[in-house]
């Protein structure tokens, strides 16, 4: 109604104003500018990582679009006959052939793949410093559960859109990755045969895999991470961003700048700035250098073949496991009554159980937490990761236990270049395999305990100042240095889940789960730090302290 | 034909056969082996003297007198001059220690030197030569051919851009990268500590000119693309983007929210 009114009364002086007017009158984007631009956004740097994978997301979309109007995704048999010398007349796909025109003969061609590349690598690696941080800062929790799944399907959508691409270029790298995707998909029992053959039309590699992924590649997995996206954030504008706890900030506000002007020109500029650092990047260092590898053929395989970082962790658990264990065999012949079924283990364990155990986690996650806690209420702001220590150990434990696998992937260049052998590297990497997380968790824990006992201690006494003071009686103390109020709200504002133990259900029973979850809770959330009360505040303050003499030293020193 | 046929269940028919089938393969092996023996290389009597010398200062120790082999070293009767000149001319004999693999270091004696023991050596029993400047000469030969020959027969432990790679405890096949055409040549025919040999009935003298011809090309035009990140493949990008990358990235996230005070 109001807006009506003003149609009318409001008569624009400059042009841009004419304009603006005209189309807002008809579409009318200044309601929504109104809501949108006065949105608040906190403002911390840990904050920006799903920022630089948006971008970098919106890079590939430009890159890889360039690059479609030079590439031919074929399978066809070829005699390359481009300006790279050592490849002259070697027969090859058009795929490849037409990848290394783009390389060499095409203008801007090579910068264009390898800002595509680079931003691929940038996009996922994003993606999971972002998730991370999520994480470790429990801004997954109510309301914004739904959002942490979205965010995990567009985790496992980056690492497919990867794997597709890496695959396209038909060179000998990629072709020995397809070639171990398609033993994994073997292993498969009784119908992992047909699946392949499926996919690959055939026989490995057949002629119809390079177009099938290209579609995929270009299509389906951007389209649906670009719905992925949408979704996302628009439950990130529903649910209002988190924020660290501080003074002035509560569950129930937003403490930052608005959109319009700051962010919108904050966020915009630093697009810019993750353009120009993938350019810098791509401009001065090679990616897939796909002309060293040559074209595919299923017979050669060259030492040092890896995939991209994102998917090097199943690599690297493929690599880790033994075909035989105690003189077992992890492959059997099982005689069926249609024939002989092989039961690979030795691929399919590796392959599938540590990607099942932490994806299922990664997903159920939020829910977990939330039954072990019994903490159903909404989280608008964040943890301290050392204020959640049963939570950041878990944390670090995936991480370790993803990074042992990632490390495993590269075992041979580990070898190499710190004068190793690669059978001790393989050894030592399965024995972390199982112990790595256990170290992981509690040497986490352990350390976040430590920095919540540190910040209690600082709370109640304040800051070591290194100034010794020697008391007339010979008596020599360090004065400690209160904190001023703002300092100390970050340290005791917190909230500490002590153990729950199993309780009763409405009819007095305790069933098997909640014993379950009684013993977890206590095994989790024994070993804790309270955070500081008003009370002990008080107490350690107040004169009968023994630091009583060194606190009037000190409210002396601090009065002058 | 027929006085054969009756005498086929002679008592020393089976003999006879088998000294047939003998001297039948035994023909052929040597004439096959033929094309992997060494061109005639003449050496002087005096350097196959002062080689000797060298020989029993040196290389004794471990070779044994006579270059008979101890349990510290193999036998090299039969290596071959080309042996000597690799392993010596690269600098990985003699040893500096016992390990998985005897390792590249600055040459311990100049050329002449490394002559006179290759004339010793070539002295006790045939090997593979010294190539000559003909066989190494590339000016006609084919790189893009030498790629096929090297991804096929060479890439699964030097790598497909040469930049070598791993083998078992401790082992490893070390990048090409700087390598003579000469001691590319020798590795070949001599198959130097792990690595097969490549007669050259498996790879013909022009496949190894070719896959000379593609070392040195890939070796003179550099990296297309900017810095090379060692040639190692995924594992060097994936470091580089999240270390520096990521690094520069997660400074101008804290430059952009930095409060200017």
């Amino acid at each position: 109604m109001s807006s009506t009114t003003t149609q009318s009364t409001y008569q624009p002086k400059t042009n841009v104003g004419k304009i603006t007017n005209y189309v807002d009158s008809r579409v009318g984007g200044s309601g929504i500018v109104k809501e949108f631009g006065r949105k608040i956004f906190p403002d911390h740097w840990t904050f920006m990582f799903g920022e630089v994978a948006l971008y970098s997301f919106v890079i590939l979309l430009l890159s890889g679009t360039f690059l479609t109007f030079f590439f031919d995704p074929s399978m066809a048999e070829t005699h390359y006959e481009g300006s790279y010398i050592p490849l002259r007349g070697v027969e090859m796909s058009e795929a490849y052939a037409t990848a290394l025109n783009i390389s060499f003969d095409v203008r801007g061609g090579l910068f264009m793949r390898q800002v595509h590349h680079w931003s691929a690598l940038l996009f996922v690696a994003a993606v999971s410093v972002h998730m991370l941080r999520v994480f470790f800062t429990g801004a997954f929790r109510r309301p914004r559960e739904l959002n942490w799944v979205v965010g995990c399907v567009l985790l496992i959508l980056a690492m497919a859109a990867g794997f597709t691409g890496y695959s396209l270029p038909d060179d000998l790298l990629s072709g020995n990755g397809l070639r171990i995707i398609d033993g994994v998909i073997k292993a498969v029992p009784v119908v992992g045969t047909y699946i392949s053959f499926f996919l690959f039309g055939g026989e490995f590699p057949g002629t119809v895999v390079i177009p099938r992924l290209y579609v995929l590649h270009i299509l389906l997995i951007p389209a649906i991470i670009l719905l992925m996206i949408v979704i996302h954030l628009f439950m990130v504008v529903t649910h209002k961003h988190t924020q660290f706890p501080g003074p002035g900030r509560t569950n129930d506000n937003v403490v930052g700048f608005p959109v319009g002007p700051v962010y919108a020109a904050k966020a915009g500029g630093f697009f810019f700035i993750v353009f120009g650092i993938i350019a810098a990047i791509s401009a001065a260092f090679t990616i897939n250098p796909i002309w060293n590898y040559g074209p595919y053929d299923p017979s050669p395989v060259s030492a040092g073949t890896q995939p991209d970082w994102y998917i090097g962790w199943v690599d690297g658990a493929l690599r880790l496991m033994p075909g035989w264990i105690a003189g077992i065999p992890l492959e059997w012949n099982i005689p069926m009554p249609w024939g002989v079924n092989t039961l690979s283990l030795n691929v399919l364990l590796p392959a599938l159980v540590p990607a099942g155990i932490v994806f299922t986690l990664m997903f159920a996650w939020p829910w977990i937490e939330s039954w072990l806690t019994k903490d159903k209420r909404e989280h608008h702001l964040l943890d301290r990761p050392r204020n959640a220590p049963f939570r950041t150990a878990v944390g670090v434990s995936g991480v370790v236990f993803y990074c042992v696998m990632w490390a495993a992937a590269s075992s041979d260049l580990i070898a190499t270049h710190f004068f190793v052998s690669l059978n001790d590297v393989t050894y030592w990497l399965r024995v972390l395999f199982f112990v790595g997380p256990i170290i992981g968790f509690m040497v986490a824990q352990r350390i976040a305990l430590a920095l919540q006992r540190k910040d209690r201690e600082i709370a109640l006494h304040g800051r070591e100042t290194g100034r010794i003071v020697r008391l007339p009686h010979g008596e020599f103390i360090e004065v400690h240095e209160p904190l001023d109020e703002y300092k100390r709200y970050n340290l005791v504002n917190y909230e500490s889940h002590s153990v729950l133990p199993a309780e009763a259900d409405v009819n007095g029973h305790v069933t098997r789960t909640e014993k379950a979850r009684g013993r977890l809770s206590r095994f989790f959330f024994e070993d804790r730090v309270a955070p500081v009360t008003p009370a002990e505040l008080e107490a350690a303050h107040s004169h009968g302290h023994h630091d009583a003499i060194a606190e009037q030293h000190d409210k002396a020193a601090v009065s002058k | 034909m027929k006085a054969l046929s009756q005498r086929r269940r002679h008592p020393l028919a089976a003999v006879a056969l088998l000294l047939i089938g003998l001297l039948f393969t035994g023909g052929v092996y040597a004439l096959a082996s033929s094309t992997n023996e060494a061109k005639a290389q003449t050496f002087s009597a005096d350097q196959v003297d002062e080689g000797e010398k060298l020989f029993v200062a040196n290389c004794a120790t471990c070779h044994g007198m006579g270059a008979v082999g101890s349990e510290n070293g193999p036998s090299l009767v039969g290596v071959g001059a080309a042996s000597v000149d690799f392993q010596v001319g690269t600098g990985r004999m003699p040893m500096q220690m016992q390990g998985p693999q005897a390792q590249v270091k600055p040459p311990q004696f100049d050329d002449e030197q490394t002559m006179q023991m290759a004339a010793y050596v070539a002295s006790l029993g045939a090997g593979p030569a010294i190539p000559g400047e003909d066989m190494l000469d590339t000016s006609d030969a084919d790189p893009a051919n030498g790629g096929v020959v090297f991804r096929v027969n060479c890439a699964m432990c030097h790598n497909a851009a040469a930049a070598g790679g791993a083998l078992t405890r401790g082992k490893y096949a070390p990048a090409l990268s700087g390598s003579t055409a000469k001691h590319t040549y020798e590795a070949m025919v001599t198959g130097p500590q792990n690595m097969p040999v490549f007669s050259d009935a498996n790879i013909t003298p022009e496949d190894k000119r070719d896959v000379i011809a593609f070392l040195e090309t890939i070796d003179e035009q550099g990296s297309p693309g900017g810095a090379d990140l060692g040639s190692l493949g995924p594992v060097s990008e994936g470091l580089f983007i999240w270390v520096a990358g990521l690094g520069v990235i997660i400074a101008f996230t804290v430059w952009l929210t930095a409060r200017s005070s």
